[in-house]
């Protein structure tokens, strides 16, 4: 299954999108990363870094983030990660909290890394009213 | 201008000490427009920064400058971590394993840096960024070394250069970053990044005048 990484400035949104996301697909392997290591809100690119090796025996590793820095530190942990793992890394360019949940369904049902980034980025699409 | 690395240390502790002195003033320009947190990210990098270098006494210039970016990029918090970071980085790749700087180096370095920021933010000038000071800065340095111009004479240039970039994000509209989420609201407030690429410019610069 594709591992996600959850990136937010708040490290208890973090971890409330990942509850959210498990509930509907409790197997698939996903990680939480929010804040700074000091408990600021904000992002540290080292703490995103282990989070995403933490998911590297996965079959591709997508991450989702909220805004600003978490993209920006998102991208300069990949700057430093070992080729052979930042190969199976793709960062979603969708809604974080909407997003999650459709990645982690589509990863579920066993679909590659391309296919579950799809889905997450489609999520910008979907019409509540 | 000859900066051997122990310089280049002092001159990095100068910068944090500028930025610990502007703690409050970068947060309260970062609290009109954006999450009220500029200064507090930079000062908690810079001593980081400040704790970090003395074990660092060996270094050549290149790994001093590439040690402070990573430093920068873990404990920053916000946005101006990986830009900043980034540009450490990759002013360090580019100078390498020297033991003094030269001129050429200041240039190298800054062109280095601008580049990476605008490659980790995808800012362009008017986006009312980083990239509004450091631009015309860089591009001013660059001019005056090529009229012959001391180094520490042309980062005067760079210094009244990135002041100006600082006025003239007071005029216009964020595209980057928190603040523009604020759309037209983030009009006659000036970017606090912007602001403190300024203020390491003119503290570097006033490093380097009093030592020649
Ligand atoms: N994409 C970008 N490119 C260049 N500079 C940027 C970009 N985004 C933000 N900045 C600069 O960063 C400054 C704000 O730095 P700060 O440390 O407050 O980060 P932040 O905006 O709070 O980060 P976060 O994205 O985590 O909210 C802005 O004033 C601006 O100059
Ligand atoms: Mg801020």
């Amino acid at each position: 299954m594709v591992g996600l990484v959850i990136v937010s400035h708040s490290a208890s949104l973090a971890r409330g999108i990942k509850e959210l996301a498990s509930q509907m697909a409790p197997k698939v392997p996903m990680a939480a990363v929010g804040g700074t290591s000091d408990g600021r809100l904000g992002t540290d690119a080292n703490l995103i870094k282990q989070a995403i090796e933490q998911l590297a025996h996965c079959n591709g590793v997508l991450v989702l983030m909220d805004l600003g820095s978490a993209v920006l530190s998102t991208e300069t942990a990949l700057e430093y990660m070992p080729l052979e793992i930042e190969d199976k890394v793709q960062l979603a360019d969708g809604p974080v909290v909407e997003g999650a949940v459709a990645a982690a369904v589509e990863s579920s049902l066993g679909k590659p890394l391309a296919a579950v980034k799809a889905a997450a980025e489609a999520a910008a699409a979907l019409k509540k009213l | 201008m000859g900066l051997t690395v122990s310089e280049l240390t002092d001159m990095i502790q100068a910068v944090g000490k500028v930025i610990e002195d502007n703690k409050a003033f970068l947060t309260e320009l970062d609290s009109a427009i954006g999450d009220a947190d500029h200064g507090i990210n930079m000062a908690k990098g810079f001593h980081a920064v400040k704790e970090k270098l003395p074990t660092l006494a060996d270094a050549d210039a290149g790994t001093v400058l590439k040690t402070v970016g990573m430093t920068l990029v873990s404990t920053v918090g916000g946005a101006s971590g990986p830009l900043y970071g980034t540009a450490f980085l990759r002013a360090g790749m580019k100078i390498g394993n020297k033991e003094e700087l030269l001129a050429v180096d200041l240039d190298l370095g800054l062109v280095a840096a601008l580049e990476g920021i605008k490659q980790r933010g995808r800012a362009e000038p008017g986006d009312k960024t980083i990239v509004d000071a450091l631009q015309p800065a860089v591009m001013a340095l660059k001019e005056s070394l090529n009229a012959g111009k001391t180094a520490t004479e042309a980062l005067g240039a760079a210094v009244t250069a990135a002041e100006d970039g600082v006025e003239y994000t007071k005029g216009i509209i964020a595209r980057k970053g928190r603040a523009s989420y604020l759309g037209e609201r983030s009009l006659g407030h000036q970017d606090p990044g912007a602001t403190s690429t300024y203020l390491m410019l003119r503290t570097m610069q006033e490093f380097l005048a009093r030592r020649t």
